[in-house]
């Protein structure tokens, strides 16, 4: 392989792994404190037709980055509702704010363009190339790794961030403690219910913020379908992660990457069909959650926090 | 003040009536709301809704068109659940069993007598969808692997294998191009009742029979209620817990399977785009507003497959975008999925009891892990 060709699938790797970030270190804090949210899919489609609808009107990429933040923490809300006060199935629930997030995001994708019209097609303000000076210099891995939008330098801050805070700070400490064992947590007057609302809202709102950067940054624009199931990806990486936000750069690096090689393996015109390439992330996870569930029997549990997708009420012992 | 849940002495039955008709009245709320938004009469927007979904016998037919997949995926998905098997590759399983179908309808037709070739495929379909499944089943029934991302990831590797096929080996040498098999022979067609409504509709009664039976008059179906609610009771009565969850998945997958097979079969009548397009994932909806209920299994897919119909022809009359179907679904299962909490719990507002001194920390009790 030559260097040009290495720096260009990284380059794309990071592009197309972006978003996966976001998503699943979103969805691994909503985890880490006990909530298993599955509408991960439909939180993406809605942050970003909101992004590009509000990029598309005001200009203002600001602007936009922020509804979607909201947005897919205002959806998030819904499923938080649903399954910490109303105690509602997890799964359930997550799935059908899957499914009505896909509905509401196509419906809107149809409806705030200029006048009511379709926002498929259009185009609008988007984020782009923002080289950093010197540094985008760099041989072979600069001009991948140091001259992309803004969005994805935000993954290179997050990324630390997030693993810092959760295994750091007294606040994660919490995270973890309302996700491991909620009465325990309870006992020692931590408000379980509150924490638990507060990271599925914060996961709903990286979740919005990955749907944004396909708008404003991957694909510039709405499309139907636009995440292509990166959502269940995105789902399926946290556990590839073991619910660590380090190792999710693993996993969002496999599947980004598999992407681009596929890219430049189409341009070359090889005879390796594209499906089977495909299907490789996803036979992964299944060979990586085998291996790690096998792991954990020996070593008893690892990762998965101890409570989660259970609803936890105060007065009942189960 | 605080509000907490009291546990009712005995279901409400009451509230068990009321919490799908609110749904309903809300999910209708809410869409008229966007409707309003997007400048269209909400009541005439409806109106063409209810008309297009069940209108007219040729309505009527459509929607069963989709009800049948609903039907048949949402029986296997409740045979999942009832033992709290979280099958979410009903759509992957059904693409394999339309796959498998396709393969006998195309190229079997030569080597078997003609009236057996639909019967083979029927077969084949169902054994490939109930091995779609056994993976995950066996990787949870022997290693403990969590089924919902092993499921999951099935169905991507099933849509991409099927996509792969009709866009490649398979293709239709004579299609102009177009992505697509060749249509399948005479002989590999499931007959039609009426319209485009096909005999996968009587697949779906008869399972639907036979599995309400077994549910409730069988050793098997009792082993398979009393694992799904309490798994260690299960365990101290000697069922054979792992051996459970593989037949029952087997059985779940073949009925997937069969969906796919009537999809190919009895609709398309070749192998295209279109096969899988969410009714898996629609069918979880299905089996959780039945309360896993076959009977109940087959009218609320007849009535989700009527929002959806009413969707696409809100889009073809009146420019409405078909998503509405989707949106109404969601909307119509939040309040439901909330509202079930009430029929076993009362809300109570709590005044705060004065604080005594000292009063003896609590105990905290240790949760022994199963």
């Amino acid at each position: 392989m030559n260097l040009s060709l290495f720096t260009s699938i990284l380059s794309i790797t990071i592009r197309a792994g972006t978003s996966l970030l976001y998503a699943t270190i979103g969805e691994i804090y909503t985890e880490r404190a006990g909530i298993l949210n599955l509408g991960v899919e439909g939180m993406m489609m809605v942050g970003a037709v909101s992004a590009f609808a509000v990029a598309y009107h005001t200009d203002s990429l600001v602007l936009a980055v922020i509804v979607a933040l909201l947005a897919g923490a205002l959806l998030a809300s819904v499923h938080a509702f649903l399954s910490i006060s109303l105690r509602a199935n997890q799964v359930v629930s997550g799935l059908t704010l899957t499914l009505f997030g896909t509905g509401l995001a196509s419906f809107l994708g149809q409806r705030l363009g200029p006048g009511g019209t379709r926002l498929v097609g259009l185009v609008g303000p988007s984020l782009g190339r923002f080289p950093i000076p010197l540094l985008s210099d760099l041989p072979i891995v600069g001009s991948a790794l140091f001259n992309q939008d803004l969005l994805s330098y935000g993954v290179y801050a997050i990324v630390p961030l997030a693993w810092w805070y959760l295994y750091k700070t007294r606040p994660g400490l919490y995270m973890r403690s309302v996700g491991e064992n909620p009465q325990t947590a309870d006992a020692m007057g931590i408000r379980v219910g509150a924490v638990r609302y507060l990271y599925t809202a914060v996961g709903g709102a990286l979740a919005g913020l990955g749907g944004a950067h396909l708008s404003l940054a991957y694909t510039k624009g709405w499309t139907e379908n636009i995440t292509g199931g990166r959502g269940w990806i995105a789902v399926a990486l946290v556990i590839f992660a073991m619910w660590d936000p380090l190792r999710a750069v693993i996993g969002a690096a496999l599947f980004g990457g598999i992407n681009a090689v596929q890219f430049r393996m189409q341009a070359a015109g090889t005879t390796i069909p594209a499906a089977l390439l495909n299907m490789l992330p996803y036979i992964a996870t299944i060979v990586v959650l085998v291996v790690i569930t096998w792991w954990e029997t020996l070593r008893k549990r690892i990762g998965a926090p101890g409570a989660l997708g259970l609803p936890y009420a105060r007065e009942e012992k189960g | 003040m605080r509000i907490v849940f009291e546990k009712r002495k005995h279901v409400s039955r009451a509230v068990r009536v009321m919490v799908p008709v609110l749904s309903l009245v809300f999910a209708l709320v809410f869409g008229a709301v966007l409707l309003l938004m997007s400048g269209v009469d909400p009541f005439v927007a409806y109106a063409a809704m209810m008309d297009g979904a069940f209108g007219d016998i040729h309505s009527v037919s459509e929607t069963m068109v989709k009800a049948i997949p609903l039907m048949l995926t949402g029986l296997g998905v409740a045979i999942a659940f009832r033992m709290v098997f979280w099958n979410i590759g009903a759509e992957g399983q059904l693409a394999m069993g339309g796959l498998v179908a396709t393969g006998v309808s195309l190229y079997a037709s030569d080597l078997l007598p003609s009236w057996s070739v639909l019967p083979a495929a029927i077969v084949l379909g169902m054994v490939a969808g109930a091995v779609w499944a056994a993976i995950p089943a066996l990787l949870r029934a022997y290693l403990q692997v969590n089924e919902t991302i092993t499921t999951l990831m099935m169905n991507y590797i099933a849509i991409l294998l099927v996509s792969h096929m009709y866009h490649g080996p398979w293709r239709d040498p004579g299609g102009y191009g177009f992505p697509g098999t060749a249509k399948f022979p005479e002989m590999a067609w499931l007959p039609r009742i009426y319209g485009r409504a096909h005999a996968g509709l009587f697949f779906a009664v008869i399972a639907a029979a036979i599995l309400w039976f077994v549910l409730q008059r069988t050793k098997w179906g009792f082993e398979l209620r009393i694992t799904g609610q309490n798994p260690k009771a299960a365990r101290y009565i000697g069922i054979n817990i792992p051996r459970l969850i593989v037949t029952a998945m087997l059985l779940s997958g073949a009925l997937c399977g069969l969906a796919g097979v009537c999809e190919v079969t009895g609709v398309m009548r070749r192998l295209q785009q279109g096969l899988t397009v969410g009714y898996g994932y629609t069918a979880i909806i299905v089996a959780w507003m039945s309360q896993l209920n076959p009977w109940g299994v087959l009218l609320v897919a007849f009535l989700l497959a009527g929002l959806l119909v009413g969707g696409d022809q809100i889009q073809m009359a009146m420019g409405l975008p078909a998503a509405m179907g989707l949106v109404l679904q969601g909307a119509l299962l939040f309040p439901m999925l909330g509202g079930s909490l009430f029929a076993e719990y009362r809300l109570r507002i709590v005044r705060p009891e004065p604080q005594t001194a000292g009063s003896p920390p609590q105990p905290i009790a240790k949760e022994s892990e199963s």
